[in-house]
C-alpha cells in the first residue's frame, strides 16, 4: 500500500492553525510553554492520522503540571490548552473545571473520598484544573486527608486517561517539594511546563493588550509613564507580573473616572473618556515610594 | 421472570454504550442524573435506595459511569436503574428512568390470596426476592 498521507488535511480539518495562531497573537512571550503546545499539538495530530490507518496505540498521556510565578498566565494557558485538546479530539468536552485543596479535602473521616470523586465526576471528558496542587500534601500533620485526595487522583488519572486530563498548576519549588514527596503523582505526569517571568517589554505589550481589550487607550506622554511605572514595580515586592499589571490598569481607570468627574462642569470630547492621561498613572504609591 | 419496568424494558438489556448515549442525551437537555437500586423490584416500590447524591453539574457521561460501576460492583446482585431528573420549572420531575442492571436469576413475584368476610378473596402481588429468610438473627 503505497498511499500517501496528508497531515496537511488532517491539520486543516482540525481548524487547529487558528487556534494556535490566535495563542501567539493574544499570548504575549511564554516560548517554552507555545513550543510545548505545538509539540503536543503535533503529537496529537499525528495520533489521528495513525488512528485512521488502524495504527493502535494507547492515547498519550496528557496530564501535566504548570509551574510558575503568580500572575504568568497558567490559569489562562489551562482554558486555552482544554480548547486545543478539544479541537484535536483528545477531550470530548471543552471544559475547565478549576479546584483547589478546599474542593478536594474534606474536614474529617470519610469525607475526603466522596468530594474528591465529586470534583472529578464534574470534570469528566475536560480538563481538571488544580491550582496550588501542593496544598494537597501537608507532611507537618500525618493525619491529613490531602493523602486521602492524592491516592484517589491518582488513581482516576491512571484508569480513565481518555476520560480526564488533570492540569496542576503552582509555584516551581513547592511544586518540587509536592512531586518529591509524591512519586506517584510525579511519574504520573508526562508534561512539566515552567511559565517564566515576563520581561518588561513583554508587560509592556501586555499592558497595551489589555488596555485595547477594555477601548481604553493611553495618551502620548502617558506611555513613558507606564513604562517607567512598570520598571519601578517589577522592583517592588510582591510583584505579581500580568495580575500587577491588570490591577495597576483597573486603578489608573478609577483615577480617569475621578478626574472626569471632578471637571463634570465642562463638556468633554468623547474620546477624553477612552483617554488615560499620564497623571492617572504618575499618582500612583509606586512613585512616592 | 424478567421485570419490565421504567423505559426500554421490553427490549433486550442496553449495553454500556447504549446507557452512555441515553445519559448524554440527559445530559444535553439539562437534566440531573441519579443512580438507584433495589432488591425489591415491585411495581408499587417506590423506594429505592439512592446511590450518591443526583449528580448535578454534570457535563459528561463518563462521571456518571464510573458511578455506576462502583454501584455494580457492590450491588451487581440488585436490581440498579438511572433516573434524569428536570428542573426546569413546570416539570419539576423524573423525565427518564430505566433499568441498567437486573439480578442473574430473578425470581419474579408470588400471588398472595388473602379470605375476607363473606367468602371474598383479596389478591395481591409479593416479590419472592424480599420473601426470603433473613440470613441472621435480626438485631433489636
Amino acid at each position: 500500500m503505497s498511499e500517501l498521507i496528508d497531515l496537511d488535511a488532517i491539520y486543516a480539518k482540525s481548524s487547529i492553525g487558528a487556534t494556535i495562531d490566535a495563542l501567539d497573537v493574544d499570548l504575549v512571550g511564554l516560548v517554552p510553554v507555545k513550543t510545548r503546545i505545538r509539540e503536543i499539538a503535533a503529537l496529537l495530530l499525528v495520533e489521528s492520522a495513525r488512528r485512521e490507518l488502524g495504527l493502535q496505540a494507547e492515547p498519550p498521556s496528557l496530564h501535566m503540571c504548570f509551574t510558575g510565578n503568580p500572575g504568568t498566565g497558567k490559569t489562562t494557558v489551562a482554558q486555552r490548552m482544554a480548547e486545543i485538546l478539544h479541537q484535536l479530539g483528545y477531550i470530548r468536552r471543552n471544559h475547565v473545571v478549576t479546584a483547589s485543596r478546599d474542593d478536594l479535602v474534606g474536614q474529617y473521616i470519610g469525607h475526603t473520598a466522596p468530594k474528591t470523586k465529586e470534583i472529578l465526576k464534574k470534570a469528566m471528558g475536560g480538563v481538571l484544573f488544580i491550582d496550588e496542587a501542593y496544598y494537597l500534601y501537608k507532611p507537618e500533620n500525618e493525619r491529613d486527608y490531602g493523602q486521602e485526595a492524592i491516592e484517589i487522583l491518582l488513581q482516576v488519572m491512571e484508569d480513565r486517561r481518555d476520560d480526564l486530563v488533570v492540569i496542576l498548576a503552582g509555584y516551581k519549588d513547592r511544586m518540587d517539594i509536592f512531586f518529591r514527596s509524591n512519586p506517584g503523582m510525579a511519574s504520573r505526569i508526562a508534561h512539566h511546563i515552567d511559565f517564566p517571568d515576563y520581561s518588561q517589554d513583554e508587560l509592556i505589550s501586555i499592558s497595551e493588550l489589555m488596555l485595547e481589550k477594555m477601548h481604553y487607550r493611553l495618551s502620548e506622554d502617558a506611555v513613558p509613564v507606564l513604562r517607567d511605572y512598570i520598571a519601578r514595580r517589577m522592583q517592588q515586592p510582591r510583584f505579581s507580573n500580568a495580575r500587577s499589571i491588570r490591577n495597576a490598569l483597573d486603578r489608573a481607570r478609577l483615577r480617569q473616572a475621578n478626574r472626569l468627574f471632578a471637571n463634570r462642569g465642562t463638556p468633554f470630547a468623547r474620546s477624553a473618556l477612552e483617554i488615560i492621561e499620564a497623571d492617572d498613572i504618575r499618582q500612583s504609591r509606586v512613585f512616592t515610594q | 421472570m424478567k421485570v419490565t419496568q421504567g423505559q426500554f424494558s421490553f427490549l433486550p438489556d442496553l449495553t454500556d454504550d447504549e446507557i452512555k448515549m441515553q445519559i448524554e442525551y440527559a445530559l444535553n437537555q439539562g437534566y440531573a442524573v441519579a443512580i438507584e437500586y433495589t432488591d425489591d423490584p415491585h411495581p408499587r416500590n417506590v423506594f429505592w435506595s439512592m446511590w450518591g447524591n443526583p449528580m448535578f453539574d454534570l457535563r459528561d457521561p463518563a462521571g456518571a459511569m464510573m458511578e455506576l460501576e462502583a454501584c455494580r460492583a457492590e450491588h451487581g446482585g440488585k436490581y440498579i436503574k438511572i433516573l434524569a431528573f428536570d428542573s426546569k420549572k413546570g416539570w419539576e420531575s423524573v423525565r427518564l428512568s430505566f433499568m441498567v442492571n437486573r439480578p442473574a436469576f430473578e425470581p419474579g413475584f408470588e400471588l398472595v390470596r388473602q379470605e375476607g368476610p363473606g367468602r371474598q378473596l383479596r389478591y395481591t402481588l409479593r416479590s419472592h426476592s424480599t420473601s426470603r429468610a433473613p440470613v441472621s438473627e435480626p438485631s433489636l
